[in-house]
């Protein structure tokens, strides 16, 4: 495995790995002394042409915490508008003989595209409407911590599924892992050609938060950008609120072993009510904590993995 | 023009008499070619019999000829992007691809919607010699789709524009589309729209919006947002009693619209690419640049629909929309790269491979969608006439057997940005003569000088 450029190019078995691994180096966390010795000499850039505060800083905690030398890129303002393209960017910076590229970019396919043209390892940190895959591997680590193991769970998936790249990783991640994964969003706020993936995937797809509740291990409230209020993609904010949002009533619907994700940053007061996000089964910071964790495992299996054997190698998109 | 690109081997000469013998004759059988003084002086079985004595003769056996290629929708990018294409550069692509004459689209920077910008295009395009190079105009000044560009100063200019277009843009206020339909009218103009609600499918919108766009996160480009315009316009054209052309048609619903257009005897015409003929919305995968085309390439069942719908005459004819770009255009994030694919080179071999070699058509309907009819809705006088005594000897002679393997770097495009790399294509173009001055033979190009 030498990218991760989306949930996809992992086998069941490499998720498990990742997750296992990530159990480990979440020890280190709660540790006075963070550093393992194991990426030293190592060099990883977390290139970011979209901002991510809370990706860029758990990426780079979790180089840091393997010993790699990480450095902060912004893309801002590049490319397009000075003449140079990605590419020529992209290869600039391999060409100083880095290890890996973090790549967070605002469009979809972006990762896969600079894996194309440059030599070294390529993680995608989130790229437009498509992926985030180090994100569903953390959101499956939160779940089976609390849950076990997931085959045969049944988690929801609700909010704007069509902009959310978060819910394209998470999808493929869980049914990967065994689980039931429903989908509770409006129409305008379902991707294209749904119909087809609830047919080829097994997706179940509701738009009735309140007769899905009750039958959840897990529900993964998705963010609603404050720029799609005014797309026409719902009425008002208080409508969504009301149809779509896990507020304080709902919170009895869930049965009580259940648990209530949020990949952030969240919308008190609309897709979930500040009940629902302090309540004892959120594991809303559980996530961010795990996200330190499992991105050391994924840097280990993408960079150390390669170099011990433990990994095959083969599959990668070269 | 170039003088390095004009081998000294060359054997047919111009202004000599010259007979080609034993082509099949666009479908109508094998026949020679009389060629005296840049016109067709005598066609069919007999015609060696009128050729003079010491007339050349060019040996066509197995090939066919048809009329000189006629494309109503080119990119050249002169003036504003030279790095991309130049009008001189663009023409040699043009000839080596069969091509008689190109229609230059009027988004160019400046756009092409003056009197004067249309005659400089024009002027260029004789001065480099290897197809007419008739300008499009803009539909409205600067393409910004608000006011009517001079319509009637550039159809009465030197360069006779009668095809307008904000090609790249939808005109899509329909009160302005309704005055240019109106206006053209006087002088036989007519509209070639580029169909894209931009409220349906805005300036992002880059991938057929379906179960795809859906999985990779591209923004959706509906094909609605194609056929509603397709059916305003259609309306629009019956209740002005104009001529509307419908650019690079690309959905099963647009054709069924169009077929209907066509029952009510409302004078809409339509083109479908090549790219939309064969290369389908799934090559999108990977997230390949090179495919990024507007409107997108579509689901198979679109592409069969374009099929079935050029064979039976709901779509009239095949154009190019030939779109060069600099490689630093095409090498971003995917919405970021720019729209458009290369064609005129391949073109013949595409349609002949899809078309042609399938079943699906006659060369007579190659003729018919290639030459004939681009040239009867552009108005050319000089073009498309067909293989007739006196029409001027406009000609591409086809190697319909040939197994062509496409390679990006052969091309004469300034541009690589070429969806055909490394596909077999069955069917390719031998020879191009422009009023009975050989342009292209075998990929090599000749300009007005030779
Ligand atoms: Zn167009």
């Amino acid at each position: 495995m030498k990218h991760l450029l989306s949930i996809a190019d992992l086998s069941r078995e490499e998720i498990l790995e990742i997750l296992d691994t990530a159990v480990s180096m979440h020890e280190v966390q709660h540790r006075d002394v963070k550093k393992l010795p194991t990426l030293r000499g190592r060099t990883i850039i977390n290139f970011f042409f979209e901002d991510s505060t809370r990706t860029r800083s758990s990426f780079e905690l979790a180089g840091k915490w393997l010993s790699a030398d990480t450095i902060n890129l912004t893309g801002k303002g590049t490319s397009v508008s000075k003449g140079e393209s990605l590419r020529d960017t992209v290869k600039t910076i391999d060409a100083m003989g880095v290890d890996m590229m973090i790549i967070r970019h605002m469009a979809s396919g972006a990762p896969a595209q600079i894996a194309r043209w440059t030599r070294c390892s390529i993680v995608n940190a989130g790229d437009g409407m498509h992926e985030h895959p180090s994100q569903a591997l953390l959101d499956a680590y939160t779940m089976r911590q609390r849950l076990g193991d997931l085959e045969g769970r049944h988690v929801a998936l609700v909010g704007d599924l069509t902009h959310s790249r978060v819910f394209r990783s998470n999808v493929l991640c869980l049914q990967k892992l065994g689980a039931k994964v429903t989908l509770v969003a409006p129409a305008t706020l379902m991707p294209a050609g749904i119909g087809a993936w609830s047919a080829h995937d097994g997706l179940e797809i509701s738009h009735d938060l309140d007769a899905v509740l009750p039958a959840v291990d897990a529900v993964m409230m998705l963010r609603v950008q404050r720029e799609r209020m005014s797309g026409g993609f719902f009425p008002t904010a208080r409508e969504y609120a009301v149809t779509y949002g896990l507020t304080k009533d709902r919170l009895a619907l869930l049965p009580d072993h259940a648990v209530i994700c949020h990949p952030g940053p969240m919308n008190r007061g609309l897709e979930i009510s500040g009940d629902a996000a302090d309540a004892a089964q959120s594991l809303v910071l559980d996530q961010v904590s795990a996200g330190v964790a499992v991105r050391m495992s994924i840097l280990y299996h993408l960079l150390a993995g390669e170099s011990s054997g433990a990994q095959s190698g083969e599959g990668s998109a070269a | 023009m170039s003088a390095e690109t004009r081998p000294n081997t060359e054997s047919l000469s111009t202004g000599s008499p010259l007979l080609i013998t034993g082509a099949d004759l666009a479908g109508a059988g094998a026949g020679d070619l009389l060629v005296i003084d840049g016109r067709i002086a005598a066609a069919g079985p007999d015609a060696g019999d009128q050729a003079p004595e010491g007339a050349q003769r060019y040996h066509a056996e197995g090939l066919v000829a048809l009329p000189g290629l006629v494309d109503l929708h080119t990119h050249l990018r002169e003036p504003g992007r030279e790095d991309s294409e130049t009008i001189e550069t663009g023409s040699q692509a043009a000839a080596a691809g069969g091509f008689t004459a190109v229609l230059a689209m009027a988004n160019t920077s400046p756009v092409t919607d003056t009197a004067e910008s249309a005659e400089r295009i024009w002027d260029l395009g004789q001065r480099a010699g290897y197809v007419d190079v008739h300008p499009v105009g803009a539909v409205t000044k600067a393409l910004a789709g608000e006011e009517l560009a001079e319509l009637g100063l550039m159809a009465r200019s030197r360069a006779r524009v009668r095809v307008f277009s904000d090609d790249g843009k939808c005109v899509h206020d329909a009160r302005v589309m309704r005055r240019a339909l109106e206006y053209i009218r006087s002088f036989d103009g007519v509209i070639s729209q580029h169909s894209q609600d931009p409220s349906l499918a805005g300036p992002t919108a880059c991938c057929h919006e379906g179960e795809l766009s859906g999985r990779l996160g591209l923004p959706g480009w509906p094909g609605v947002a194609e056929e509603s315009i397709v059916a305003r316009d259609v309306m629009l054209a019956r209740h002005t009693g104009s001529r509307v052309h419908v650019a690079h048609v690309s959905t099963a619903g647009s054709v069924e619209v169009l077929r209907w257009a066509k029952a009510q005897g409302i004078d809409a015409t339509a083109e479908v690419t090549p790219h939309h003929l064969l290369l389908t919305t799934d090559l999108l995968t990977t997230y390949d640049t090179v495919f990024k085309v507007n409107p997108p390439l579509r689901p198979q069942e679109d592409v069969e629909a374009l099929r079935e719908a050029l064979a039976d005459g709901t779509i009239d004819i095949v154009a190019t929309d030939h779109a060069p770009h600099v490689r630093q255009d095409k090498e971003h994030a995917f919405t970021d790269a720019a729209f458009g694919m290369l064609g005129l080179e391949t073109a013949l071999s595409v349609i002949s491979t899809v078309m042609v070699a399938q079943g699906r058509m006659t060369w007579a309907d190659v003729a018919r969608t290639m030459s004939t009819d681009p040239a009867r809705i552009a108005r050319l006088t000089d073009q498309g006439q067909g293989l007739t005594v006196g029409a001027p000897a406009n000609l591409t002679l086809v190697d319909p057997d040939r197994k062509v393997t496409v390679d990006a770097a052969n091309s004469k495009s300034l541009s690589r940005n070429n969806p055909w790399h490394g596909r077999e294509l069955v069917g390719g173009v031998h020879l191009t003569m422009l009023r009975g001055r050989v342009t292209a033979r075998e990929g090599l190009v000749w300009g007005a000088q030779a």
